[in-house]
């Protein structure tokens, strides 16, 4: 066994101070967006920025306790944590209290406790467990399942708490399993149909078949670059589309733009794929049943939204999607975080000067939508900063990961990785528009204890995994 | 042992790649585009608009006659509500809860963030507990607006009311915006740019709620709201007054205008109504109440009745005959009194009549006689109507005179086509259109118009346009008002007219109309019409320089000198006078106390 003083020798320095630098920021930026003319104070505890530096305390005193507990015990425990969060899921339903709509919390008088905040640790410590058994093939029909039951299961049970932001987060695990093998081909095709599931729902018709067309002309091409006959293909479409605009501008645009370029792209797939056929070209016979594939699949999504659900179902999805009609609804959210953000420049409006967010304009300002202080007040360069902080944590932690000498760790390291790089990727991406709102925080900067503590022992378990690489288990 | 090791890159990728695409957004966000910088501003800047207390209105002795009272409006802005007692709030904004809920979804259509009026005019008796209570209703605030209030409640045509301005106000005007108080009629319509004064903006900085943080750059860019200017009306308020009195349970008109001037001293239409009946809350279901009344309150008489002038109008066709040449002072007409034809005479005044005693007996033979010289002083007829009618219009009658009333009509003076058109061409003649010459028939002229001919006569020959305001504070008021307008008739043939409205007054109407110590020259009229006649009388005086000209218009109330003249005279020697003699207190008991419109009660 490592002396003590060796323990912290081997501790990674640059990940403790990027989770430190990264925590400040948060609170100083929550200071910024609840300031006040009358509570100026930073340690005034009745504040949320008061409440916040409490739990930063307490979440660098839960940090050196996990610190201090031999590595071993996150190993041998994993499956007794994993069990004891997965019956706290359970109980949550039946004994929780209702938070913003969701049923997922603990109340002990003024102090809530979360579930599924530690879901993700003992999701990831359960998977390492389950992946690190010599012989372990991914590949397995059965690994594959039981993996599957290991990630999926707390994610149902968080989504019928409804507690959709945090159910999502659990798809993140693919990232983990392919770095262990999972074949690239289902990451291609999961994301592909992700983003066309949300890009038929999001943007038009026309836009999106569009959009198809050009990106299949790219591929067509990219795929068999060095083949002469390189513009049958574009003729080929352009023939079969034709046709359809003609009629369409003869009848005076009776049918619907988009309905009718599809219509045309599948011709034109349809005669691509025999002329493939004929010519013997495989990437093409690919390239175009993937197209067509897609092509169908956004024509079913489309049809079983609007002609199949009912509008609470369409609703939902909506929500979660943050596609509403209402601009006072999800899409204003998102609209002045992008005014508050927008409006800061270059260099920001100072610390303390933010117009937007001080007088509330922001939603959720100091939990999920934190980042608009950052851009408002601190411009691109706080920004660039936030954003270089966490590259660099996520960085600094696959370097960690992949330096390990037991596959538990590596695959805990990399579950904290991708834990925590899907947090910041929805984050951010909700407040600029890039991505639908999804109400999840922004690891160790949004103000809230429960998901700070839960960030804190995921990462704090990694780094005592870490400390002891040499050891043998 | 590690087979996928290299798959770190792709993650990696993977990670920057995000990373690297938010930094280009974030940069085009924050950088490139300036859409949201101005966006920001918009944002927390929230204009506040200052309502300004409209202009006071006065009498020509400088009494007031509208001022203003605070009332408050109610607001909500949807997205600061909580959940709250209803019953309680109800109770307390002294609304219904439909009113309540119907209200709040109506602000949540317009806007969640921004206020909507919930409950407008609150009088300050309710606003005061209403206040008191305010606080524990988050999203409801109050805003201070003015009211109109009336010192007397008199003159409710004249002044005119304000209302909410509607759709076609604000499209027609920039200025308004929904929410916005308007003139409506009267002096309110006509001087409403003098009266509204200027919206104020308050730039202030604002939260997400609406909430006040504090003001912008210190107000350095706020608007004041400016008041509106005073006005100091023509009107004389007693005389107003006693005019309405006389006027109570009876229908008709009376307007009293100054000659030198073209003031308008005072302007009854009867019956009137309380113009504070249509301020405020209570507005709307008064107007409709009004709106609804038989006797028909709302309807402008003086300005819009067309009413026969009778034989008043004969003034005017004496005029027209002497200035013609188709008769002279000496010229005399033979009357068979009752047995007279084309028309016959109502008095009894021997076998003929000059100008002077046409006028003073108001014979018809005489007129019809001067009126059948006129026409066929050309070889068509249609001619000498035309040359008449010129005449005519050049007393203002059958057209708008340029001036300061709302809603004032021209009336009708029948034309050629017209007569044309019901005859055929070459088809008729005086004889045809004799009423005419007696003031019925197709002539429908207003009170105004007929007042203005009575300061016509007083002026011999000319007028200034009647009109309601004197002076707009700090601005001169409309040099129209200024020039004198020329009739066709010379100065000098107004005198035997003259005679003969003196002569009535002292010779004949004494009794009822003479004025004490004071020289009124007047002419009666009696309007045949489906019901009971009408009761006219015209009038100026003194009769050297003369103060005052009126005319006085009772419906179905019986001959000339039976109400209209007595009622006249009256308000004549209140002007004049001050007082009323003890010796005519009791006709004007009479008239105070006389009800036309239910007889017998």
């Amino acid at each position: 066994m490592p002396s003590r003083r060796s323990l912290w020798a081997s501790i990674d320095g640059v990940t403790v101070i990027l989770f430190i630098l990264l925590m400040f920021l948060g609170w100083i930026n929550i200071y910024a967006s609840v300031y006040d003319q009358e509570h100026q104070n930073i340690f005034d505890t009745t504040q949320r920025y008061g409440k916040q530096l409490i739990w930063i305390g307490a979440a660098l005193v839960l940090g050196f306790f996990i610190l201090i507990v031999d590595s071993n015990f996150y190993v041998f425990f994993a499956w007794i944590i994993y069990g004891a969060v997965m019956l706290l899921l359970l109980l949550v339903l039946v004994f929780g209290t209702v938070v913003n709509g969701a049923k997922g919390w603990f109340m002990l008088g003024s102090f809530g406790f979360q579930p599924a905040e530690f879901a993700k640790f003992a999701t990831a410590l359960a998977l390492a467990s389950y992946m690190n058994v010599h012989g372990f093939k991914l590949q397995q029909f059965k690994s594959l399942l039981f993996v599957s039951i290991i990630i999926f299961l707390p994610a149902l049970l968080i989504l019928i708490q409804n507690d959709t932001g945090s159910a999502l987060v659990f798809f993140s695990f693919v990232l983990v399993l392919y770095r262990e093998g999972l074949s690239g081909i289902v990451l291609f095709f999961g994301t592909l149909l992700v983003a066309l599931f949300v890009l038929t729902l999001v943007v038009s018709n026309l836009f999106l078949s569009i959009l198809l067309l050009v990106a299949a002309q790219i591929v067509f091409y990219a795929v068999n670059a060095r083949y002469k006959q390189y513009w049958i293909v574009p003729t080929i479409y352009a023939g079969s589309i034709f046709p359809f605009i003609i009629v369409n501008l003869a009848s005076g645009s009776k049918f619907d733009w988009g309905d009718l370029i599809t219509a045309g792209e599948i011709l034109g797939t349809l005669i691509v794929v025999g002329y493939a056929f004929r010519k013997k070209l495989t990437q093409y016979l690919t390239v175009s049943f993937i197209f067509l594939g897609s092509l169908l699949f956004i024509i079913s999504v489309d049809y079983v939204f609007y002609n199949v659900l009912v509008e609470h179902q369409q609703s939902r999805i909506n929500e979660l999607l943050g596609i509403h009609s209402d601009p006072l609804g999800a899409g204003y959210n998102v609209n002045q975080s992008k005014i508050a953000i927008g409006s800061g420049g270059f260099f920001g409006k100072g610390f303390l000067n933010g117009t937007q967010t001080k007088f509330d304009f922001v939603p959720e300002q100091d939990t999920d939508f934190i980042f608009c202080t950052v851009g408002e007040e601190w411009g691109f360069v706080g920004s660039l900063v936030v954003i270089g902080l966490f590259l660099a944590l996520f960085y600094r932690l696959i370097w960690l990961a992949e330096r390990q000498k037991s596959g538990f760790s590596r695959i805990y390291g990399y579950s904290v990785v991708v834990i925590l790089f899907f947090h910041f990727m929805v984050n951010i991406g909700m407040t600029i528009g890039i991505m639908p709102v999804i109400g999840i925080p922004l690891p160790f900067f949004s103000y809230g204890g429960s998901s700070l503590w839960s960030f804190t022992i995921l990462l704090f378990i990694f780094i005592r995994l870490d400390a002891s690489r040499y050891e043998k288990f | 042992m590690d087979t996928f090791s290299k798959r770190k890159y792709y993650v990696l990728a993977i990670f920057f790649g995000i990373g690297i695409i938010y930094l280009v957004k974030l940069f085009s966000l924050q950088v490139i585009s300036s859409k949201y910088k101005e966006s920001a501003t918009n944002n927390v800047l929230r204009e506040i608009i200052q309502y300004p207390a409209r202009g006071l209105i006065y009498d020509r002795n400088g009494e007031l006659m509208v001022i203003n009272k605070p009332a408050y409006d109610l607001l909500v802005t949807p997205r600061e509500l909580e959940h709250f007692d209803t019953i309680a709030f109800c109770n307390l904004a002294e609304i219904s809860k439909e009113e309540l809920i119907a209200g709040i979804k109506k602000a949540k259509d317009y806007s969640t963030y921004k206020p909507s009026t919930l409950v407008k005019q609150i009088p300050p008796e309710s606003f005061a507990f209403l206040q008191e209570k305010l606080y524990k209703f988050k999203g409801f605030h109050v805003q201070l607006r003015t009211l109109r209030e009336y010192t007397h409640p008199a003159a409710a045509h004249v002044l005119g009311y304000v209302s909410e301005v509607n759709e076609s106000d604000i499209t027609k005007d920039e200025y308004y915006k929904s929410g916005d108080y308007i003139g409506a009629s009267g002096i309110e319509k006509t001087y409403e740019k003098q009266l509204r004064g200027i919206k104020g903006i308050e730039k202030q900085l604002v939260d997400v709620h609406n909430r006040i943080q504090g003001s912008y750059n210190e107000g350095a860019e706020d608007i004041p709201a400016q008041i509106g200017t005073d006005l100091v009306t023509t009107l004389d308020a007693a005389l107003q007054h006693y005019a309405e009195a006389l006027f109570v349970n009876k229908k008709g008109s009376v307007v009293a205008i100054e000659p030198s001037t073209g003031e308008v001293l005072a302007l009854v239409s009867a019956p009137t109504y309380d113009p504070g009946l249509l301020v405020g809350r209570v507005r709307g279901t008064n107007y409709n109440i009004l709106l609804e009344d038989e006797t028909k309150p709302l309807f402008n008489r003086a300005l819009q009745a067309k009413y026969p002038p009778g034989s008043t109008f004969k003034i005017i066709n004496s005029l027209i005959g002497l200035q013609t040449g188709a008769i002279n002072t000496y010229t005399r007409f033979t009357c068979n009194g009752k047995g007279s034809t084309p028309i016959r005479c109502t008095h009894s005044h021997g076998g003929s009549a000059n100008v002077v005693e046409g006028i003073r007996e108001s014979c018809n033979p005489f007129m019809w006689n001067a009126f059948r010289s006129v026409i066929n002083l050309e070889r068509k007829p249609a001619d000498g109507f035309k040359k008449w009618r010129e005449y005519v219009e050049s007393f203002g009658i059958g057209t708008i005179v340029s001036s300061d009333f709302a809603h004032a009509l021209p009336g009708d003076l029948p034309t050629i086509e017209m007569y044309n058109k019901w005859y055929g061409e070459g088809h008729w003649n005086a004889l045809t259109v004799r009423s005419l010459a007696i003031g019925q028939g197709e002539l429908g002229i207003t009170p105004l118009q007929m007042a203005n001919v009575g300061a016509i006569v007083a002026n011999r020959g000319y007028y200034y346009p009647p009109h309601l305001v004197r002076e707009v504070k700090g601005d001169t008021v409309s040099s129209m008002f200024k020039v004198k307008k020329y009739t066709k008739i010379d100065p000098e043939n107004f005198e035997p007219i003259i005679e003969g409205m003196r002569e009535l007054i002292a010779n004949k109407l004494t009794a009822v109309a003479g004025v004490p110590g004071v020289e009124m020259c007047g002419k009666t009229g009696t309007v045949q019409n489906n019901g009971a006649d009408h009761s006219v009388f015209t009038a100026f005086a003194p009769i050297i320089s003369p103060k005052i000209a009126i005319f006085v218009y009772v419906e179905n109330s019986g001959w000339g000198a039976s109400y209209a003249a007595p009622m006249a005279s009256l308000m004549v020697e209140k002007y004049l006078n001050d007082t009323i003699a003890t010796s005519r207190k009791p006709i004007e008991k009479r008239m105070l106390e006389a009800n036309m419109i239910n007889p017998g009660q």
